[in-house]
């Protein structure tokens, strides 16, 4: 176990880099982010020569990656255009995104889950025939639609909630933004889980559980429920980094400055520290996700062992 | 039966999940009449907040609320008037004596003093303070030792400045500029307190000023609280107890929060919202004029561009575009095809003249198509129009622009928009003349006058002459009304320069833009400056 983590660790060096030099060289293939801090006009060619030197932006791009990764070894991510530190604008964002993701992953294991096992047990009743239509809908409808609307209703029309969610993001005001952002992914687990429980209900040690006359509950929760469970710890895994990234629209909508706004305005305004900061802290957020999904994988299924 | 009693459970935590956030909605801001705060939004300011380092919309918000420079332009006509100033004299257009009223005061207790305003424009004027306003002071005789175009500054403060006592300082101008106390009222031209250099990042987490507000709380990137500063000796004191800023990631979601009653003031009507605005706000929404024109650029460095044919296709081009049609199906009446290169703004005696583009300005298709042809057609048989695809709709009108020229031509590949990926790398493909075809250009004034619509954007090798323009008799003109000391007959003379403009078409206007904002039944009497802004100080809680 020890040693494949180990071994698992020393795979993540060559991705990290991998990773972060080619988001680099994406952001500086966009062009110079000077000639936008100035509006429609022209930047004064000293000033804006000042600027390239402080940003270090006149020097080849191979030197300009060597001297962010040697800064981020040492906890300096830079700084932004508007002179705020990058670690500064993290401190802020990611605290309030990763509220966002716990309240959309509880969403997606009590509810997804929960369904999954209720319809997975039912396979071909009416309950499982509706939950199924119903995460067919939701799968097809994109997530700003989803937003919008709940915002529209929710916040305008009946006036039960604020539409937008205040800066310091409380996790009240994230339940709504949580669900929005957690329904697809609710209803892919939901499906997982279905499919996953309906094969396992013809399983061997199902039949071997029920006839050492253990309770129903016990034979679900244990023994069913607990080995159905890879795939759908898989895809919650991978999608803790998708939706800490990937928040941009709910964010938007809802007006929640964390990772998937700055990120967005980062790019907006060709800000490399910014991007590559927080591109960079999500990259090492996915390693980490995907080690303990496999990690996961022993604890739940008792065939499974790392050497 | 179990799965019965977990699908209530699940539709239970659906319901208290909505409950919940019901519990953590509502909130508004308390209080009414004249201690009243007004909420409105905001965006994220792109730099630092240095009054000579601001140079959009967002950032000039606080600043217009923190800080009085000399002059202050009118909020309904841009007028320039006196306002820390006293009097501001001049015999020769190029020495200039400025008297400062001596009852001004910063919100911290320092007294506003001739050096106040000199140490200020001699920051902003630094090379070494990156200070992106920094042109601003180029008339200002030695910019060119303290910022040089190239190498490193050789003196460390302007030779045109100079402390006469407390209370006067004169100004020598490297050339005669009579309209250059009018300048004096932009926010890169305000006096600074010693704190700004001694405590530089204390000043920036909580900037201190000489206007109607001061700051209370600033949480950078998201909010900002402004109160009124009860102090504040100017007669423009605040009619309220002071502004919220709040920053949103989208204006969408500002306008949805306005309509919901949760903010006051939102300043940026989102285009998609145009058409529900009368429905939504009925006359609580404001469409005014604002200092900003937009114009299509050509590159003048591109040889074919550069023929006394291609005035013609120009000329063409710009009788092409069905103008009216636009402005009224796109952008819903928030622009006003233009008629000469400057804005309804200024006024009549400001310069702005309606009809002085004439002919080449209105849509004719006929006239339009047999000019183009005489010309010998669109250099290069099609007209690409580069535009940033990130913000704003631009795509939507240069689609429709095209649209129109493709439809006069009767060809369908006669003209074609190209979306640049990021405004920054348009601006920067702009700017280093990248661009083989035309582009769109915008023009946000930066003071209320004539000058500054023309002679940075038009005459040879200006700052922000991206297409390279150049014409000596423009340019004769300009450096004429320069040195008018009447400033009617400045006004003339620049446009006589603009005239220039009708024949040559280098650039070809296409609308004024206006302001456009929206506020809640809480508040009243608000209303937008020439800059687009609004005019905080005004407005009143119910």
């Amino acid at each position: 176990m020890g040693r494949y983590v180990i071994r698992r660790l020393l795979q993540m060096i060559p991705v990290f880099f991998g990773t972060t030099l080619l988001i680099f060289l994406m952001v500086n293939v966009m062009g110079d982010p000077v000639a936008g801090l100035c509006g429609d006009r022209q930047c004064d060619p000293a000033t804006a020569a000042r600027l390239r030197a402080e940003f270090g932006l006149d020097k080849p791009v191979w030197q300009q990656y060597l001297t962010y990764m040697g800064n981020v070894f040492t906890g300096n991510f830079g700084t932004a255009f508007n002179g705020q530190k990058v670690t500064e604008l993290m401190a802020t964002a990611f605290p309030i995104t990763i509220r966002l993701t716990v309240v959309a992953i509880v969403f997606e294991i009590v509810i997804g889950i929960s369904l999954g096992v209720v319809t997975g047990l039912q396979r071909g009743r009416p309950v499982d025939t509706g939950v199924l239509v119903l995460t067919l809908v939701v799968i097809s409808v994109p997530t700003f639609v989803t937003g919008l609307l709940l915002q529209l209703l929710l916040g305008v029309k009946w006036g039960v909630i604020s539409p937008s969610v205040s800066s310091e993001a409380p996790l009240d005001e994230l339940i709504l933004p949580g669900l929005v952002l957690a329904s697809v992914s609710l209803a892919y687990v939901t499906r997982l889980t279905r499919t996953s429980i309906a094969e396992n209900t013809r399983a061997d040690y199902v039949r071997t559980a029920v006839a050492k006359g253990l309770p129903r509950r016990r034979v679900v929760v244990r023994h069913l429920l607990r080995n159905s469970l890879i795939p759908v710890i898989t895809f919650i895994g991978t999608d803790v980094g998708a939706l800490m990234g990937g928040a941009i629209v709910t964010e938007r909508i809802f007006n929640i400055h964390g990772v998937g706004y700055q990120l967005y305005q980062g790019i907006l305004r060709q800000n490399t520290q910014t991007v590559v900061g927080f591109v960079t802290v999500l990259v090492l957020v996915f390693l980490a996700a995907n080690l303990i999904v496999d990690l996961l994988y022993a604890v739940l299924d008792p065939r499974i062992r790392y050497a | 039966m179990r799965g019965a009693t977990q699908v209530r459970w699940a539709a239970c935590a659906v319901a208290v999940a909505l409950a919940a956030t019901a519990c953590g909605g509502g909130g508004g801001t308390g209080g009414g009449g004249a201690d009243g705060i007004v909420s409105s939004s905001w965006g994220d300011p792109q730099n630092p907040l240095e009054p000579a380092n601001t140079n959009e919309v967002q950032g000039g918000k606080v600043l217009d609320m923190v800080f009085r420079g000399l002059v202050r332009y009118d909020p309904k006509t841009g007028e320039a008037k006196n306002e820390i100033a006293q009097k501001i004299e001049s015999t020769d257009s190029q020495n200039f004596t400025i008297t400062i009223k001596d009852n001004w005061t910063f919100s911290n207790g320092e007294k506003v003093t001739a050096q106040s305003f000199v140490d200020a424009w001699n920051y902003g004027a630094a090379l070494k303070n990156n200070q992106k306003n920094a042109y601003f002071f180029q008339y200002i005789d030695g910019y060119d030792k303290v910022h040089p175009e190239s190498g490193s500054a050789s003196a460390g403060t302007l030779s045109g400045l100079k402390v006469v006592d407390d209370t006067t300082f004169t100004v020598k101008l490297s050339q005669k500029f009579s309209l250059w106390p009018d300048t004096l009222g932009y926010a890169a031209f305000v006096p600074l307190p010693k704190t700004f250099y001694e405590n530089h990042d204390a000043w920036l987490a909580k900037p201190v000023g000489n206007g109607p507000y001061t700051v209370e709380s600033y949480a950078k990137g998201s909010s900002m609280n402004l109160r009124r500063w009860d102090g504040y000796p100017g007669t423009d004191k605040a009619q309220n107890g002071g502004i919220d800023l709040k920053v949103y990631t989208d204006n969408n979601t500002a306008y949805t929060d306005l309509t919901a009653g949760n903010l006051d003031l939102v300043d940026d009507v989102p285009a998609s919202q145009l058409k529900n605005v009368e429905a939504d706000l009925g006359n609580r929404y404001i469409n005014t004029p604002a200092g900003i024109i937009q114009t299509l650029a050509f590159p003048f460095y591109v040889k074919a561009w550069n023929t006394p044919d291609a005035v013609k296709v120009r000329q063409g081009l710009s009788m092409a575009i069905n103008r009216a049609q636009i402005t009224d199906q796109i952008f819903r009446k928030t622009r006003t095809p233009a008629t000469d290169w400057t804005s309804p703004v200024l006024g009549k005696d400001g310069g702005y003249k309606p009809g002085l583009c004439g002919s080449p300005c209105e849509y004719d298709r006929t006239a339009a198509k047999k000019l183009i042809e005489e010309g010998g057609g669109i250099p290069g048989g099609q007209l690409k129009i580069s535009y940033n695809a990130d913000t704003g709709s631009h795509k939507e009108w240069v689609d429709a622009v095209c649209n129109s020229i493709n439809n006069v031509m009767g060809d369908n590949r006669a003209c074609v928009g190209a979306p640049v990926g990021t405004f920054a790398d348009f601006r920067s493909q702009v700017s280093t003349q990248k661009l083989t075809g035309a582009w769109r250009a915008g023009w946000q004034m930066d003071y209320p006058l004539i000058q500054n619509f023309l002679q940075p954007l038009y005459y040879t090798n200006a700052s922000s002459n991206d297409g390279k323009w150049s014409n000596e008799k423009f340019d004769g003109l300009v450096d004429k009304a320069n040195a008018e000391s009447d400033k009617a007959q400045a006004v003339t003379t620049f446009q006589d320069a603009e005239k220039v403009l009708a024949e040559q078409m280098p650039v070809i206007p296409l609308w004024y833009q206006n302001g456009s904002a929206g506020y809640s039944d809480r508040v009243e009497n608000v209303s937008l400056n020439p800059f687009s802004v609004p005019v905080y100080d005004q407005i009143k809680v119910k």
